[in-house]
């Protein structure tokens, strides 16, 4: 018999209704699953036990009553430590909640605890946290991936029921795939990102990391919808998730792209995608050979946007109005007090505060990106970065445009190689930074992605990327949830 | 050495929407500090900006009316700096894709005009340094002005003199009057003003160094602060030095421009189109409805004035240069029907009053209803014109209305010829000398014998009656 933190929403939700169980001791179970393993795996930032006990005892209503979702660390909730896994939004606890925390709660969600990541969502492996390093489930010296290994971490070792991550360039598909589990990356515009500390903002989508399709779709299915408080959200309608699934997949074309399989992919990876693609087949799909002839150029691309906007989104951490603030409190000398300057706040004290404050406050990943992105739109280099960065990602988007004219979903593998051991590339970050290359052109044309469980290599997860048309991820889903019913690898546990 | 001058103006103007540019904060001023704020205009982490529809309403009117071209696509882009008035270490602006551009405003082009957020204001808090204590010093960031929709106008270096400079301000703020966009109080800040001035010699064909000027909160003091700059950078010249290209402030108490930064300390801003907006496509449908909702502009009315109302060239461009003006003048039509004498009154009376209070058309309280009651007693003579000013000071100090007045201080003109042929025959008794003065043919000894019954009624006789009456008397 399994344990309630080991099973997923859908079914815990059944068991509810039935009312076998209560979500007090869905909370419990995982308390219990926490005290044994967290020690190890360290997926949590933050938990106020007693605040999601009392939560859990209150009756709830909605599609997700009474099942708990673990909420990724760059996610706000009112009241609630929200700190990016940065020192310099230590204590940091927003006003308000995001919309996609406002449509949990009105579904009936208990809130569980946040999720380690990288620094202000800047890494793939979770490494640059702040606070602490997470270890994946299959092997503790490993990686998790990132920068939503917090979360990947903790569904895949049963401390989460469900969790909501954030991918900017694969944040939430790399650590699925490193952790086996399923990740899905909704279309730009498909949920909100009010209250998403932004880091890419024409990149950054929030979406759900979870031990099977179906909890994908339900928890899609409730935080999706426009947000009239996000200007990029879309207006339009959101499907019946589940409804697709189960439906039928031979009418489906799938393409398969001959630049994701590349030198340097990982052998094992490369076989279990094969694999993948024959099980498809056998399903009745037809899959055909495509190109998308900007691949190449997606990681330079992104390292270049992506920073640009990041530099940007993250000036606002300055000390003057939340978070840290070093020297503390920034006040001028006697001297200068007494000599009656007409600006007390003299120019040396202020500009001593901004680079104290964030000198100490942001680790050396997020500096590194912030000195990136401050240069490639410096005068007399805008043009030649991000202009010319901005124009190669229209082609990538063409690319997708054009193949998608031959097919309905893309199938490629989520992550070159499976995962790595902790402190292996975290001091190479161009070897850091191409761990998301078959991801990251996903964020570049804004289309949705998914990430599910497609066998081991050397004992370790491999992942399996679904690409679907923009707005799509009905189409995602019911052909992952194909594949999931024709194979048993998102039932392996990791023994711990 | 002859010089000509170049300058251009950068005019920041507040636009009146009851609602902040991306989030539904209130604008109201004088609120206490940090009550008109909310996670966006606040910059708080995770925060998203929404476009204020209205703010773009009122940018595409302003445009219309200065000519622009109108974007058909317009962007808002990020201008990053740090400043703790700044909340998101970035403002959000607009670069290469304003809403209007290729204006002009009379002789003035108009290069373009964008939209963007204002930022918060910081008071430094002065040092209080007494006996007993120590000096505290910090800063306070109130961010309720942080998020207000800006226009930013800026002109084409056509102006050629701080006078002209002047004008062109005058007929800014008038337009945006009319437009009802801005509330144009360079005081509140609700309309600023930079300018920047080159000076080369006349038979030059290059523009000179270009100086910034900042800090003038007065159109009087950019006047002035241009006029300062112009004479500072033409003797520079003659020393034969050059001319430094800098940021200078203008000290308003010593009237004096001093250097704030160099070209090398200026700031790169990097621009990047703001990822969290969507362009905004403005439509020939949209500028339509648009053109439809334009009221009457000042050049309009005025022409309009002299063909309606048969008024001077002049009365007509005096009473059409402020809105409230011109409104108010219509609205006294509808009263009394005497435009030339309204006129009068509105450009003597009430502009005196105005002046000399030093109060707005605004705040100017009379009542047109009120204000045309007592020209019409004027006008069929129950009181005399000197009498009605008097009356016209009264009401604005009293509040009480014109009649009241003239009847608690018993100041109608006295017009009855039999109450007035008593106090003539009495002066005629006490004033023989002019009398004969008068009958051997000196005209001047009429007028000492009005001004004696003036003086006997307190100034109430009509005074073309007693002189009616004295001549009808003195000939017989």
């Amino acid at each position: 018999m399994k344990l309630l933190n080991q099973l997923t929403a859908h079914r815990l939700l059944k068991m509810l209704k039935k009312e076998e169980i209560t979500s007090l001791e869905i909370a419990r179970a995982l308390f219990e699953r926490l005290e044994k393993v967290e020690d190890k795996i360290k997926g949590y930032l933050f938990l106020d036990k007693e605040r999601i006990l009392d939560n859990a005892k209150e009756k709830k209503q909605g599609l997700l009553a009474g099942v708990a979702v673990s909420i990724k660390d760059n996610i706000c909730v009112a009241g609630e430590l929200t700190r990016c896994a940065s020192k310099i939004l230590s204590g940091f606890t927003p006003p308000y909640d995001a919309t996609t925390i406002k449509n949990l709660k009105a579904e009936g969600a208990i809130l569980f605890g946040r999720t380690n990541m990288d620094e202000f969502a800047f890494g793939s492996s979770c490494e640059s946290s702040a606070y602490q390093i997470t270890a994946n489930p299959w092997d503790l010296e490993r990686v998790p991936g990132g920068s939503s290994g917090g979360s990947a971490a903790a569904v895949a070792a049963d401390e989460a029921i469900f969790a909501l991550g954030s991918d900017t360039g694969g944040s939430i598909r790399q650590p699925a795939a490193l952790c086996g589990i399923v990740g899905l990356k909704p279309t730009y515009g498909r949920v909100s990102r009010y209250g998403l500390l932004a880091f890419g903002s024409s990149l950054d989508q929030i979406g759900t990391l979870s031990k099977d399709v179906r909890d994908a779709a339900l928890l899609l299915k409730v935080i999706a919808g426009f947000d009239s408080q996000d200007s990029t959200s879309l207006d339009t309608s959101v499907p019946d998730y589940e409804s697709y699934l189960g439906k039928e997949i031979k009418d489906l074309k799938i393409g398969i792209p001959r630049e994701y399989f590349i030198e340097g992919l990982d052998r094992g990876v490369k076989e279990r995608v094969e694999e993948a693609i024959k099980v498809f087949q056998r399903l009745g799909v037809e899959c055909v050979q495509i190109s998308l002839p900007h691949t190449e150029y997606a990681v330079s691309v992104y390292y270049i946007l992506a920073t640009a906007e990041a530099s940007s989104n993250l000036s606002r951490f300055d000390g003057v109005q939340y978070g840290l603030r070093n020297p503390q409190p920034a006040t001028p000398t006697c001297a200068e007090a007494s000599a009656g300057r007409r600006k007390p706040q003299t120019k040396g004290s202020l500009l001593e505060m901004y680079e104290q404050t964030r000198e100490e406050g942001f680790g050396k990943e997020v500096k590194r990106r912030i000195i990136l992105g401050t240069y490639v739109l410096s005068r007399g280099y805008y043009d030649q970065y991000y202009l010319k960065a901005a124009k190669v990602r229209e082609l990538i988007r063409e690319d997708f445009e054009q193949a998608f004219k031959r097919c309905d979903l893309i199938l490629t593998p989520t992550s070159p190689t499976p995962a790595w051991k902790i402190g292996e590339k975290i001091d190479d970050p161009l070897k850091m930074y191409l761990s998301d290359i078959f991801t990251i052109p996903v964020n570049l044309a804004g289309i949705p992605a998914i990430s599910i469980p497609c066998g081991f290599a050397k004992g370790l997860p491999v992942g399996l990327q679904i690409l679907g048309k923009p707005f799509k991820e009905e189409k995602i889903l019911q052909a992952a949830y194909a594949y999931e019913q024709s194979t048993e690898w998102h039932l392996q546990k990791p023994v711990l | 050495m002859k010089f000509k001058t170049v300058i251009g103006l950068e005019v920041h103007l507040q636009l009146n929407t009851k609602s902040k540019i991306f989030c539904a904060c209130s604008t109201k001023f004088g609120a206490p500090p940090n009550s008109q704020t909310c996670a966006v205009c606040l910059g708080l982490p995770g925060s998203l900006p929404v476009l204020n529809a209205e703010v773009l309403n009122k940018a595409i009117k302003l445009c219309l009316a200065l000519n622009c071209e109108i974007a058909d696509e317009t962007r808002f882009d990020r201008k990053n700096y740090f400043y703790p008035d700044l909340p998101k270490g970035y403002q959000i602006s607009q670069y290469d894709k304003p809403v209007g551009f290729d204006g002009r405003l009379d002789e003035i082009g108009i290069t373009r005009i964008h939209l963007e957020e204002d930022a918060g204001k910081l008071i430094h808090n002065s040092p209080k340094v007494t006996e007993n204590s120590s000096p505290s010093l910090f800063s306070l960031v109130d961010y309720n002005r942080a998020g207000t929709p800006l226009l930013e106008i800026v002109s084409e270096p056509d102006i050629n003199s701080p006078e002209q400079a002047y004008d062109y301000l005058l007929v800014l703020k008038s337009i945006s009057k009319y437009l009802e966009i801005s509330d144009c109080n360079m005081e509140e800040g609700s309309l600023r003003c930079d300018a920047n001035i080159s000076i080369n010699t006349v038979d030059s064909k290059e523009l000179g160094t270009k100086v910034e000027l900042k800090n003038m909160n007065s159109f009087r003091g950019v006047q002035k602060a241009l006029e300062y700059e112009r004479k500072r950078q033409e003797e520079v010249l003659e020393r034969g030095e050059r001319v430094i290209q800098e940021t200078r402030l203008w000290d308003a108490a010593q009237e004096i421009t001093l250097t704030m930064r160099s070209k090398e300390e200026a700031n790169d801003y990097r621009y990047f189109p703001e990822p969290d907006l969507p362009h905004f496509f403005i439509s020939e449908e949209m500028i339509e409805r648009i053109k439809v909702e334009m009221p009457e502009l000042p050049k309009q009315r005025q022409k309009r004035f002299i063909s309606q109302y048969g008024i001077p060239e002049y009365d007509a461009s005096v009473l059409t240069s402020e809105k409230k003006m011109a409104d108010y003048f219509e609205q006294c039509l509808k009263f009394f029907n005497k435009p030339k004498i309204v006129s009068n009154w509105l450009m003597r009376d009430v502009l005196n009053f105005l002046k000399i209070e030093k109060i707005d058309w605004e705040d100017f309280s009379l009542a047109p209803q009120d204000f045309t009651d007592l020209l019409k007693t004027v006008e069929v003579k129950e009181i005399s014109i000197n009498m009605g000013r008097e009356v016209f000071l009264e009401m604005l100090k009293t509040n009480k209305k014109a009649g009241d007045i003239i009847a608690e201080k018993g100041l109608a003109q006295v017009n009855d010829e039999r109450e007035l042929a008593a106090i003539i025959d009495k002066v005629i008794q006490a004033n023989s000398k002019s009398v004969k003065d008068f009958q051997s043919g000196k005209e001047k000894a009429l007028m000492f014998l009005v001004g004696q019954v003036m003086r006997e009624t307190k100034g109430k006789a009509n005074a073309a009656v007693v002189q009616k009456l004295l001549r009808e008397r003195l000939r017989c």
